[in-house]
């Protein structure tokens, strides 16, 4: 069982890779919308793609609201 | 045409129509490959009724407010008619704002009564703001999960609320509110929008004359339905008329996209946005053809754009680009897009295709829509022409016809809640000013040409007005400074790429230096996306202030408006 500081590990990993943004450059409170200059159709392509990595359903409203990647990987967390 | 006269409220037109449609589907939600629900008008009267029951026995009578702060879905609707069943007045609140602006507009609405689904109601309990709105005492969760009911921070879970037994209809005047809709206002002061039980019924009337609905088509509701477009083609208007409404629990593309296929969608409303990106999507899958296909493919789009040049002939449409209509589900009727301006080059690109775009033109406060295209013949160049009902006039008209959209009808809005200056400024003898400017042209469509008013709207429909952003940046290392709209500063006839900026007064002998800027940056990221500002203007002298030292705004922006746009605005 992955802990929570490996899981924002993955997501911010993640994000990197998929927006090429350099991996050094995000931080676990980072506003990923602002960081990796998303629209929300975007987020909720980021959103697909982490249910993928993680094999867990992330429903929609789950994460409404949500903008920094240390809150993700905690609703991420309490679905693994 | 619909015929709603015999009406008082929508209350009345709402129980009518779940007797008359009785065995029709009204609702399906969905959830990925999931079906949550598909209820009859018959079964959706009998979840809703319980509601109404219980909302009477915690004291909830007519002209009490309650509000909803839920994500498209089954009980947004059922407990909407709830409430009116039971007289109440409709909140929709947004459930994108942050839990602190949601407390706040519950706290000004006045609402009793909030209902909510549990990953919101998690998000407004960790809010400091709870405690200002203690006029909400009832609050119903839905979804809470079973661990967690016993101890709901004094909700209490939508299952164990509801109460058998009929409850009483209370009937309602056609000029009572119906709702209050917030159109802006969690920073400033709150624009409640007060909408009659007569603006409902006269725009469903106007709108269905135009885009009907009849039993057995669905409409897939994308929009958040707190939103007036939303409420009207999402709710009220297909439910007066049988229809079936979708919802689906994810908007992710590849969802959404299945959902056209499965459900067969007729109408779908969208903000510009999303239909930017579905049309970027359809252009790389037409990029992927040979170019032989690509020639076949052009030349049937460009006979199918002659015969469609009056008005869209369907059948037609749907024979000709079989490919494209099949992947909508091949029922697709029209995409219905507002919350803000359209570019019209997207617009053509889906009427090329034999998929019209009822592009329109509308504010909360005139009631969803003012104008709408009548697709008799298609102009993407225009926003359409006055529905019926609808008195449009431009007022002090520049030498080239462009003046401000002013709007008389029974779709205006009442006024602002508890605002009375606000409502003077916005109606003014009876006809509702819009602040966007605009002209008719020869055949009577209305074509718009920017905005008057210190506002912006973002392509995904939020109207953004900079006084309410003004709070994340109190108490700045600065001797003052404000928000404006660049538009607003430095017009331009345009109604896309609005930006904010934040206009800056240093003390004497500060600088704009690093630090300072970290710090504006900081604040800025905690506003929502859609809210940020994108560029400081230095402002050379004070701000000119009134005899109460508020800000004159107007000065201030003709002021900066001597400066070159280009030059005044410095990046973040």
């Amino acid at each position: 069982m992955r802990t929570l500081e490996q899981t924002t590990k993955e997501v911010l990993e993640l994000a990197s890779r998929h927006f090429k943004v350099p991996a050094d450059s995000l931080a676990p409170e980072d506003d990923f919308f602002k960081k990796l200059g998303i629209d929300s159709l975007q987020a909720l392509d980021l959103l697909s793609r982490l249910e993928n990595h993680f094999r867990i359903e992330l429903p929609d409203y789950e994460v409404q609201g949500v903008s920094d990647f240390r809150t993700l990987a905690e609703r991420i967390q309490s679905r693994l | 045409m619909l015929d709603l006269s015999k009406y008082e409220c929508i209350g009345a037109a709402l129980r009518d129509a779940l007797d008359q449609f009785a065995d029709e589907i009204c609702l399906i939600e969905a959830d990925r490959e999931r079906e949550n629900h598909r209820l009859t008008y018959r079964e959706f009267k009998a979840r809703a009724l319980p509601l109404a029951k219980a909302l009477q026995e915690s004291g909830f009578s007519g002209g009490d407010r309650a509000a909803i702060i839920m994500t498209n879905q089954s009980k947004w609707l059922i407990s909407a008619y709830a409430i009116f069943h039971a007289g109440g007045v409709l909140v929709p609140l947004d459930y994108k704002l942050t839990a602190n602006e949601q407390w706040q507009l519950l706290k000004h609405s006045g609402a009793s009564v909030l209902i909510t689904e549990y990953p919101i109601w998690r998000q407004l309990c960790g809010s400091a703001q709870r405690g200002g709105a203690a006029n909400v005492r009832t609050i119903l969760v839905t979804e809470a999960p079973a661990a967690t009911q016993a101890d709901l921070a004094g909700a209490c879970p939508w299952e164990q609320a509801l109460r058998a037994g009929e409850p009483a209809f209370v009937a309602r005047k056609r000029q009572d509110v119906a709702c209050i809709v917030y159109s802006s206002g969690t920073g400033g002061q709150p624009k409640g929008c007060l909408m009659t039980h007569e603006n409902y019924l006269e725009q469903c009337v106007a709108l269905t004359s135009l885009y009907p609905f009849w039993p057995g088509i669905r409409y897939l509701s994308i929009l958040p339905t707190n939103h007036a477009i939303d409420f009207m083609v999402g709710f009220f208007g297909p439910f007066i008329c049988g229809a079936t409404v979708v919802h689906l629990r994810t908007l992710r593309p590849e969802y959404v996209r299945e959902a056209f296929l499965k459900y067969k969608i007729g109408y779908v409303s969208l903000v510009p946005l999303v239909l930017k990106n579905l049309q970027k999507g359809l252009q790389a899958r037409l990029e992927e053809l040979s170019p032989g296909k690509r020639k076949v493919f052009n030349a049937l789009v460009a006979l199918n754009k002659a015969l469609t040049k009056d008005r869209p002939r369907l059948w037609l449409s749907r024979r000709l680009l079989k490919q494209v209509h099949a992947a909508f589900g091949g029922e697709l009727r029209a995409i219905v897009v507002g919350g803000a301006f359209s570019e019209p080059q997207t617009l053509q690109f889906f009427y090329d295709l034999g998929i019209p775009v009822a592009n329109g033109y509308g504010l909360t406060e005139a009631g969803t829509a003012i104008t709408v295209n009548d697709l008799k013949p298609f102009r993407a160049d225009t926003v359409g022409k006055p529905l019926p009902g609808m008195e449009v006039r431009i007022v002090k008209p520049s030498a080239d016809g462009i003046g401000e959209v002013a709007v008389r009808s029974k779709t205006v809005m009442l006024g602002y809640l508890d605002a009375p200056e606000l409502t003077a400024e916005a109606i003014v003898d009876g006809w509702l000013m819009t602040g966007d400017l605009g002209r008719f042209d020869s055949s009577g469509h209305l074509q718009l040409f920017g905005r008057k008013k210190n506002m912006i709207v973002t392509e995904e429909g939020k109207n953004i007005y900079p006084e309410d952003i003004e709070a994340v940046f109190e108490g700045l290392p600065a001797k003052e400074f404000c928000v404006f709209a660049a538009n607003y500063v430095w017009p331009r006839r345009s109604m896309t790429g609005e930006q904010l900026v934040l206009v800056l007064r240093l003390d004497s002998g500060q600088f704009l230096t690093e630090e300072l800027r970290r710090e504006i940056v900081a604040r800025n990221n905690r506003l929502l996306n859609y809210k940020r500002v994108h560029g400081i203007v230095l402002a050379e002298e004070d701000f000119p202030r009134t005899a109460s030292l508020k800000i004159k705004r107007n000065a201030l922006a003709e002021r900066l408006a001597s400066r070159e746009r280009e030059a005044a605005i410095l990046p973040l």
